[in-house]
Parts: C-alpha cells; structure tokens; sequence
C-alpha cells in the first residue's frame, strides 16, 4: 500500500478524514456547550447560596466549590460513568433487566463538565456580583421591585457584564476538559483521531491535526469573549 | 456505604500518592525553570525570542493536556526508526517520561505567564535604588528583582501547583497507576463508583491542602516586612517618678 499524503490523510477525499474529523469537532463544541450550560445554571444557584444563603446553606456551597476545584476532573468524569451505569442497572433489575446498562457517554460527560464548571462559575459570579454597587440595589428596592424582578432587570445584565472575562476563563477550561470525555467511548475530537490513528498507524499527523483544531477553537472563543466584553462595556466610561 | 470497603480502598489508593506526587513535583520543577527561561525571553525585548515564547504559550495553553500526552506519548511513535536512530527511543517509550514530559511543557506555559506577572510587577523605584547603589546584571536580577517577582508571583503559582497535581491524573490514560489509575481500576472492578471516589477525592482533598498550608508558610516566611513587629514588652517603671 502507497503512503498517503499528511493531505489526503485529513482531506475530504475518498480515503480522508477530513468529515469524519469535522462532526467531531462539533460534537467537542456540542458537548463543552452543553456542559457550560448546565454550569451556567449550577453556578448561579451556587453564587446565590454562597451570597444570600444562611450559614449551612453557605457552607455547602463553599464545600462544593472547593472539592469540585480540588479533585481531579477525570474522577469526576468516572464517578458519573460508571456510578450512573451502576445506578441505571440497581434501577433495571427492580424491573428485570439484567447486566450493564449503558449510559449515554454524550449525557454523562455533558453532566460531569457542568458539575465542575458550575464550581468555577460560582466563583466567577459571586465576584461579578461584588462589583455591582449597593446602591443600584438599593435604588431598585425603593422603587418597589420585587426579588425576580430586580434579578432579571439589575442584577444580571450587571454581573454578566463584568462576569464576561471569567466566563470565557472557564470556557477555555471547559473546551480542554471535554477531551476527557473521549476516556468514556464519546466520539468527540479527541477520540475520533484515536480512532483514525489506529485504524491508519499515522499516530502523529492525526493527533496535530487534532491540536490545531483545538488552537482554532480555543482562537476564534478568545476573540468572540473580546467581542462580548467590549460590547457589554460600550455604556461605561473607562477609567484611564 | 460499606466502610471496610472504603477502608481497603483508602489503602489501595494510597499507594498510588508517592507516583502522583513524583510526577507532580518533577514536573514543577523542570517547568519553573522552562517558564523562568520563557518568562525571559518575553521580556528580553528581542522581538524573535518574545515572537517564540508568545507562540509557544498559545500553543501549549490552547490546546488540551491529553492531546498534549498522546501526541507525544502514541504520536512520536510514528517516528520510531528516527528516533531509535538518535538514540532517544528508550525515552519517549516509557510512559512515565512521556508524561512528565508534557506535564512539563504545559506547566511550563502557564507559569511563564505567572513569573512574567511577578517580574513586571516589580517596582521601579526598586531597580533605580538598585542600579543608584551600583548593581547591575544579574546581581540586581538575584538580589532585588528575583526576590520580589516570587513574592508576588506565589499565590497564583502555588494555584498552578495545585492543578498540576490534579494534572497528574491524566497519566492514568497512558497506563500510570497512580492515585486516579487504581482508581479507575477498582471502579471497573468493583462498580462501587462513588466509594472509590469517595476515597480518591478525599485523598486528592489532603494533597491540595497540604500543598496549600505550604506555600502559605512560604508566603508568610518571604514578607516579614508585611507583618505587625513583635509586641514590645512595656516598661513596668513609672515614666514620672
């Protein structure tokens, strides 16, 4: 068999990857998206708890970010694997299944990611929240507003705008930490150069293909969270 | 829970720490002197070596670390008779320098930026001072910016130790057993996932705050002139007589 070219290796030829390539790279975006999602929401109720929360509420969300930021997040992706195939099959044999049932690998990773990223989007709200003067919520409150309503109308739109930064911190940490995923069969990026490598034995060409679109990613994010933070800060005169 | 279980499983992971910590302090230390040499090269204000390190930090922090692991780890394979040619073969086929080995450049990358952070935060006026008394080159370097850039620059490494030591667990997918490798091993074995990591979490949990308390101490023995001067006993006698 003649050698391939590194091009039609990773091109969309006959015998490239390039499509094969490509659906991973979006089921990588797919599931970092997901999970930075399911962070969003994890993380706002956190910060709410670790705010507003009385003391053993406030304790557990400070527990909660500092295990979730001290353990490694491959455990974590474990745990949610294999302890949610555990759970399914302790579920199954109450109706008669038997044997191992399979989670889907898109779920759990998605869950895995969420969980972790919503201990550092805590700590990247409650800071945002910090910033938002007292006064403004104040004012809010003497204009009669309600606890939803000052939410929705004072407290977001502000520490969204200076939450922008961190936000885009852990969404660069969420995009690396989805390659994980592939260590639980998730045809992401990650995996599918697995896949190709061994199925080609051309290891090194897949596996710098994958980097780069990686780097591509991780570029075009840094340059949409510029984007988003000077548009968000467009109505703030800057202190110079 | 079943806490005999858990009690054998503590044991087992435990002989997983002396690797994990291996891999993690090898790794820092050959990384700090990588990202002292970047750290450099950014602010030397040669453009090519300031254009090389700029490069090789947006490399190494915008890709992930597995990818970083197999591409040296499975992909240098591919160039095995090269290798094996230069002789360095008998390195990159152990899994334990492969990892320590991207653990290395990655950390290097990211505590680049950490020192650069701790030298350009270095003040001024410290340097006139220094260079108005005579010192130049790199006794400035080692007596006054060096001292002050570590100061500055700990608590934001001392957070990067703590994620190298979290790091180190990807060398788990290359075949390290260390504490997230026999982890991952008793999980499939047993399927008890949330006693094992239970364990392994609680495990990880004192390493990092070990870790933690230490650079504290660190931090606190390199600023005494932060801290309040020892309380001076008052003098019993009357001041009037």
């Amino acid at each position: 068999m003649q050698q391939l070219s590194y091009f039609e290796l990773v091109g969309f030829g006959p015998n490239g990857w390039g499509w094969a390539l490509l659906t991973a790279t979006g089921m990588t975006l797919a599931v970092a998206a997901c999970g930075f999602l399911i962070g969003s929401v994890v993380g706002t109720f956190v910060a709410w708890g670790k705010i507003g929360g009385n003391l053993a509420v406030r304790s557990l969300a400070d527990g909660y970010t500092t295990v979730l930021r001290g353990i490694p997040d491959l455990l974590v992706i474990y745990l949610f694997y294999f302890g949610g195939s555990a759970a399914l099959g302790a579920i199954g044999s109450l109706f008669g299944a038997e044997g191992f049932i399979g989670v889907p690998a898109f779920l759990t990773g998605a869950l895995a990611i969420g969980i972790v990223s919503g201990a550092y989007q805590a700590e990247v709200f409650r800071g945002a929240f910090q910033v938002v003067s007292k006064g403004e919520i104040e004012a809010a409150r003497s204009v009669g507003m309600h606890r939803w309503l000052m939410f929705r109308r004072i407290i977001a739109p502000q520490v969204l705008r200076y939450a922008i930064p961190g936000l885009g911190n852990t969404w660069q940490l969420v995009l690396k930490e989805s390659a994980l995923i592939s260590v639980t069969g998730l045809v992401e990026l990650l995996r599918q150069s697995h896949i190709a490598a061994g199925s080609t034995r051309r290891p090194f060409d897949f596996y710098i293909t994958a980097a780069v679109l990686y780097l591509i990613i991780t570029w075009v994010s840094t340059y949409l969270f510029q984007r988003a933070e000077t548009y968000s800060l467009r109505g703030l005169r800057r202190a110079s | 829970m079943d806490f005999s279980f858990m009690r054998d499983t503590f044991f087992s992971l435990l002989s997983g720490v002396p690797l994990t910590l291996n891999l993690a302090l090898t790794a820092v230390a050959f990384g700090a002197v990588l990202a002292m040499l970047l750290a450099l090269m950014r602010m030397s204000g040669i453009r090519v070596l300031d254009a090389i390190a700029q490069a090789y930090v947006f490399v190494f922090r915008g890709t992930p670390l597995l990818v970083q692991i197999f591409l040296i780890y499975y992909g240098l394979g591919q160039f095995r008779p090269t290798l094996q040619e230069l002789g360095l073969w008998t390195f990159f086929r152990e899994p334990y320098w492969c990892a320590v080995l991207a653990l290395t450049l990655n950390t290097g990358a990211y505590a680049s930026e950490i020192f650069r952070g701790g030298l350009q935060s270095v003040p001024h006026q410290q340097v006139e001072a220094a260079r108005a008394c005579g010192m130049s080159g790199f006794l400035l370097f080692r007596r006054i910016v060096f001292p002050i850039a570590v100061r500055q620059a700990l608590p934001a490494y001392g957070s990067e130790i703590i994620l190298m030591v979290k790091a180190t667990s990807l060398a788990s997918v290359i075949t390290m057993m260390e504490v997230t490798g026999i982890a991952a091993k008793l999980i499939s074995q047993t399927f008890r996932a949330v006693e094992v990591f239970v364990v392994a979490g609680l495990i990880y949990l004192i390493l990092n705050f070990a870790i933690t308390r230490i650079i504290m101490a660190l931090e606190w023995w390199l600023s005494p002139h932060l801290r309040r001067p020892p309380a001076v006993e008052p003098r019993l006698e009357a001041a009037h007589v």
